[in-house]
């Protein structure tokens, strides 16, 4: 079960901001800024953090739909990011992405049978036929009908679309699914669905998903692992029992705490932070969220914290914790 | 009910558009006593944003329009009150907060521009009282600089800035009635936190009354202390918040509470109601949930439940003999 | 503010320098020897030799061009092959002409077509919306010189209450200070004068500004459209504004980018001369005068004409540029 499929190692991402009369650059924008993990065959890694953050920025690198700055993305045991055009094309295969706007991700002059076969004529699989019939049995499995294929997207619903969105990843047989936000624009009722439908097709196909959502709830529970993201870095990662039970970065907490939990007799004590996230152009010095913590000492705001394990085996970036 | 500043009953707003009538609320009745915050929940296209914009006298000219019904406020039916009459209260009464903090501020004016706009149109000040009062006001929602903030425009704040600057301007008249249409649903949770704490203080403070529109059960939980369910442009139920969640009546409230994963426990398999919300007119006949109900009687199919029980009401055969 | 005009002022210097380069090589476009086909077939190789020398056509092109560049940048454009007269001093009261037209039209096409556009916009699908956006459409398909004579038939010819053409009575002379007519009455306090420069300059304002105005009005109409069907004027509504003051001042700025760009290009239009209107009108603008000397085949004074039409249209681009910055607080920041 917990065999390795990818390990991404002090990812980073730069973008240069250009300005003034001479276009020169000006500043840096570190959306994601040496962030690190592990995942293994079968399990669902959760990826929380607030907006801009970097949660999108890190799932399109190790695609390599946007090109990293620096870092390390080993899938299968070999570092993709050295790999050439030719050779990525085999490895993009087994890695597939579903976006959060089921409105926008669909192409409308396509119908459903032409999104979802056409992965499968990039990547030269099957004969016409094959194919043909292939594109039945997915919309079958993520609960459509095959009579769906000879229509247009906006003849569906919202969750109806995401289905869709989630037959085309699957269409090539992937072994990794990166998920960015697939719930975040859907209806709490339809949201449920398709939640149930990641997970039926998880334990059906053997699938490993990286899900990124800014619902804590959502991601708890889907996922095995969760990491915590903060200005473009990993400030904890944890096995999500453990994360939700205890979390212990002050971050974690206040994010926890912040959420508005659906029962009136349940009214816990928020950690209300003070001000916004700073922007990624200018991050604190030290500890990225010593401005904001209701806990910082000196010694915050003059080092970095680096992602260290603690002894019941979760990681965790803050010079206060022991 | 004396007590009750707002009081909406059977109030039904259409659109006219080329495919003919959508009625998009159709024959809601609540009330918002003075002081109280009032939850409206529901899923996307349910009919909350058109309830509060045929409220604020605001419904997009000339498709959409109130059809009939009434809509009281401090004894005084303002559904069809003359445009000068409602600008009157529009702002000074009645005031509103918007879902997009991002677009609901003009990019082109500063801050204090438009803070001092809605205070010059319903006070008599002074060009230097109507500073202190932008000033004072953005203190209030817990904005910093205040002074600086006045001379910077929109673009330059973040979404939470610009969603405080939205309550300061909603709450610069002292309105008796504050509609805030998912005011942090586009916001982070950190952020989203910061604003429904600022808006409980506004409400101890200053009370005002507020009608909260979400479609976030959590938020109604932890904010709201009576809450209308709506489901298709009707109310389906509706009571105290306890009553809502520990017992809720309709099949639909009951599907909506157990679709939500636990932040503290993990279920193995997520409740989840089936098909999807009906687009508008499309159900002719019978109760609009059947086609996605658990319980669904013969009857369901036919005849239309009322809205019915006291305090804690509910539109639902299921519940029809309580009453 | 101040970082954007820098910019926008040094990224004129290449568009310049381009200018003259396009402008320098006309002269160089010209197929065969430039000399020959100034001077005809007739003339003879001597003749053709001293033209050379004279324009120093004979010289390495960069030569050329750096003398060509100096005489520009010192106000020397040569002169006239038909009178041999200087050509700077030729062609500014011909400039001040057109400026003088282009304003005039300029002002009515934008107070009419400006306010026709949010009219039609605010009260969207009424009466008044069909009828404006129906004039605005016969507008843009006018052709000026029908709609010129027109005018002249009507307002000179059967009305006889303007005259029907030429910048000034043909008795009287106004004494050129700045060569704009209305500011050079204004100053001497010749109020007579100047009533009799603007009736003459009412007909071909107006037939020159009918298709900016039609464009304008559209363009405003669907700018306004879009911004009155914004969340931040509904904000406005919410607080309780009027809905003339919404319209006005505060949609209104929003609105008026993309109208300010169609302003700008029409204004760089018309400045580029409008010969149409100033031959129906007997106008002594620079297009007149460049069209004159294409018959003429009067190279320098065509090179001469396409380079300040070239240059206004420049400037008109750089003045739009700087307005946007004004209008919008977010340019700064691109
Ligand atoms: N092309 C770009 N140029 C400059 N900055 C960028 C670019 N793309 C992204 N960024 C910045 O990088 C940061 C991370 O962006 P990213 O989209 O990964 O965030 P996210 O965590 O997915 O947020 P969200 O929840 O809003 O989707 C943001 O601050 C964003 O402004
Ligand atoms: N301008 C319009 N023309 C036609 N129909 C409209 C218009 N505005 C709203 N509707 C219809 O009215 C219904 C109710 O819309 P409303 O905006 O009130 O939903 P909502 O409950 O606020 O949903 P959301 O959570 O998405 O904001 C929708 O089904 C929509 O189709
Ligand atoms: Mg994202
Ligand atoms: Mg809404």
């Amino acid at each position: 079960m917990s065999e390795l499929l990818l390990d991404v190692a002090n990812l980073k991402k730069y973008y240069p901001i250009k300005q003034g009369v001479f276009n020169k650059t000006k500043e840096t924008v570190r959306a994601v800024d040496g962030v690190s993990f592990k995942v293994n065959k079968g399990e669902t890694l959760g990826i929380v953090g607030e907006s801009g953050c970097g949660k999108s920025t890190t799932g399109r690198m190790i695609m390599r739909l946007i090109e990293p700055t620096d870092g390390k993305v080993i899938f299968e045991g070999q570092d993709i990011l050295n790999l050439s055009k030719h050779e990525m094309r085999k490895v993009r295969k087994d890695i597939q992405m579903i976006f959060q706007d089921p409105f926008a991700s669909l192409n409308p002059r396509q119908t459903v049978g032409q999104i979802i076969e056409e992965p499968m004529i990039v990547h030269k699989m099957g004969d016409r036929k094959k194919r043909q019939a292939r594109v039945q049995e997915l919309l079958e499995l993520v609960g459509l009908s095959a009579y769906h294929a000879k229509r247009y997207p906006h003849q569906f619903s919202g969750g109806q679309r995401q289905r869709i969105g989630i037959a085309r990843a699957l269409a090539v047989e992937p072994k990794l699914i990166i998920a960015d936000e697939p719930v975040s624009a859907l209806d709490v009722s339809v949201q449920s669905q398709v939640l149930n439908l990641l997970q039926d097709l998880q334990k059906k196909l053997n699938l490993t998903y990286i899900f990124i959502a800014h619902d804590l709830s959502v991601v708890r529970h889907i996922s095995n692992r969760v990491g915590v993201m903060y200005l473009g870095k990993m400030v904890e990662l944890a096995d999500s029992e453990t994360l939700y039970r205890e979390p212990k970065h002050p971050y974690t907490q206040a994010l926890l705490s912040a959420v508005p939990i659906p029962d009136p007799e349940n009214k816990t004590k928020r950690i209300i932070l003070s001000g916004d996230v700073p922007s990624p152009a200018h991050p604190p010095s030290g500890c990225p969220f010593h401005d904001r913590c209701p806990v910082a000492k000196a010694i915050c705001s003059e080092e970095i914290p680096h992602l260290r394990e603690l002894a019941d085996g979760r990681l965790v970036s803050c010079h206060l914790v022991d | 009910m004396s007590d009750s500043i707002l009081e909406v009953s059977n109030l039904r707003t259409s659109f006219f558009t080329d495919d003919g009538e959508v009625p998009a609320v159709d024959g809601i009745s609540f009330s918002i006593k003075e002081g109280e915050i009032l939850g409206v929940v529901g899923e996307s296209g349910c009919g909350k944003s058109v309830t509060s914009l045929s409220i604020m006298g605001l419904l997009p000219h000339p498709q959409g329009k109130i059809v009939g019904g009434q809509i009281m406020y401090e004894g005084k039916d303002i559904s069809h009150l003359k445009e000068a009459e409602m600008r009157k209260l529009r702002g000074n009464d009645l005031a509103m907060i918007f879902q997009e903090p991002m677009t609901s501020l003009n990019p082109v004016f500063t801050i204090g521009e438009q803070l001092t706009e809605a205070i010059r149109l319903h006070n008599h000040m002074s060009k230097q009282e109507q500073n202190n009062r932008a000033v004072e006001l953005l203190k209030l929602v817990g904005l910093p600089r205040a002074t600086e903030l006045l001379k910077e425009y929109p673009h330059e704040l973040s979404g939470g800035m610009r969603q405080r600057v939205m309550i300061a301007i909603a709450m610069s008249c002292n309105p008796k009635v504050l509609i805030a249409d998912e005011p942090t649903t586009a916001l982070d949770v950190t952020i989203q936190a910061q604003i429904l704490d600022l808006m409980l203080k506004l409400n101890q403070e200053t009370h005002t009354a507020i009608m909260l529109i979400t479609h976030d059960l959590g938020v109604v939980a932890q904010v709201c202390k009576r809450v209308v369910v709506m489901y298709g442009g009707k109310i389906v139920e509706e009571g105290d918040v306890k009553d809502i969640f520990n017992h809720p009546k309709h099949p639909y409230t009951e599907g909506l509470i157990k679709s939500i994963p636990d932040l503290y426990s993990k279920k193995d398999k997520l409740y989840s109601i089936k098909g999807s919300v009906p687009k508008p007119g499309s159900i002719k006949k019978g109760c609009l949930f059947a086609p996605r109900c658990d319980y669904v009687m013969d009857k369901c199919k036919e005849q239309v439940p009322e809205l019915l029980g006291s305090g804690h009401k509910s539109r639902c055969f299921l519940h029809q003999d309580e009453a | 503010m101040l970082s954007y005009s820098i910019k926008r002022l040094l990224m004129l210097v290449p568009v310049l320098l381009g200018m003259t380069i396009i402008v320098f090589s006309i002269i160089h476009a010209i197929p065969g020897n430039p000399a020959q086909t100034i001077l005809g077939t007739k003339a003879t190789p001597e003749a053709i030799h001293h033209l050379n020398a004279s324009l120093g056509l004979d010289k390495p092109l960069y030569v050329q061009y750096f003398t060509y560049l100096k005489d520009v940048l010192t106000g020397n454009l040569g002169t006239s092959i038909q009178d041999n007269n200087a050509i700077a001093s030729e062609i500014w009261p011909h400039l001040a002409a057109t400026i003088e037209l282009s304003f005039a039209a300029m002002l009515i096409a934008v107070i009419i077509g400006v306010n026709a556009g949010i009219i039609s916009a605010w009260k969207k699908n009424s009466v008044v919306d069909y009828i404006a956006m129906i004039v605005a459409l016969i507008g843009v398909s006018m052709p000026i010189f029908w709609l010129g004579l027109l005018e002249q038939w009507i307002f000179s010819v059967k009305l006889n209450w303007l005259p029907s053409i030429g910048q000034t009575d043909i008795t009287s002379t106004v004494a050129p200070i700045t060569n704009l007519y209305l500011v050079d009455t204004l100053l001497e306090g010749q109020f007579g004068q100047f009533w009799m420069v603007v009736r003459h300059l009412i007909m071909p304002a107006v037939a020159l500004a009918t298709i900016p105005m039609a464009i304008i009005a559209r363009m405003t109409r669907s700018s306004m459209l879009e911004v009155l069907g914004s969340d931040y004027i509904r904000t406005a509504k919410a607080k309780g504004q009027r809905m003339g003051w919404i319209v006005y001042k505060y949609a209104l700025k929003n609105a008026f980018i993309p109208i300010l760009t169609v302003i700008g290009l029409q204004t760089g239009l018309m400045l580029g001369g409008a010969i149409l209107t100033e031959t129906i009108f007997g106008w002594p603008g620079i297009g007149l005068y460049v069209y004159n000397a294409i018959q003429a085949r009067d190279y320098p004074v065509i090179q001469s004409g396409i380079l300040i039409i070239a240059f206004m249209f420049i400037m008109v681009n750089f003045i739009v540029d700087l307005l946007y910055g004004l209008i919008d607080p977010r340019i700064k920041y691109r």
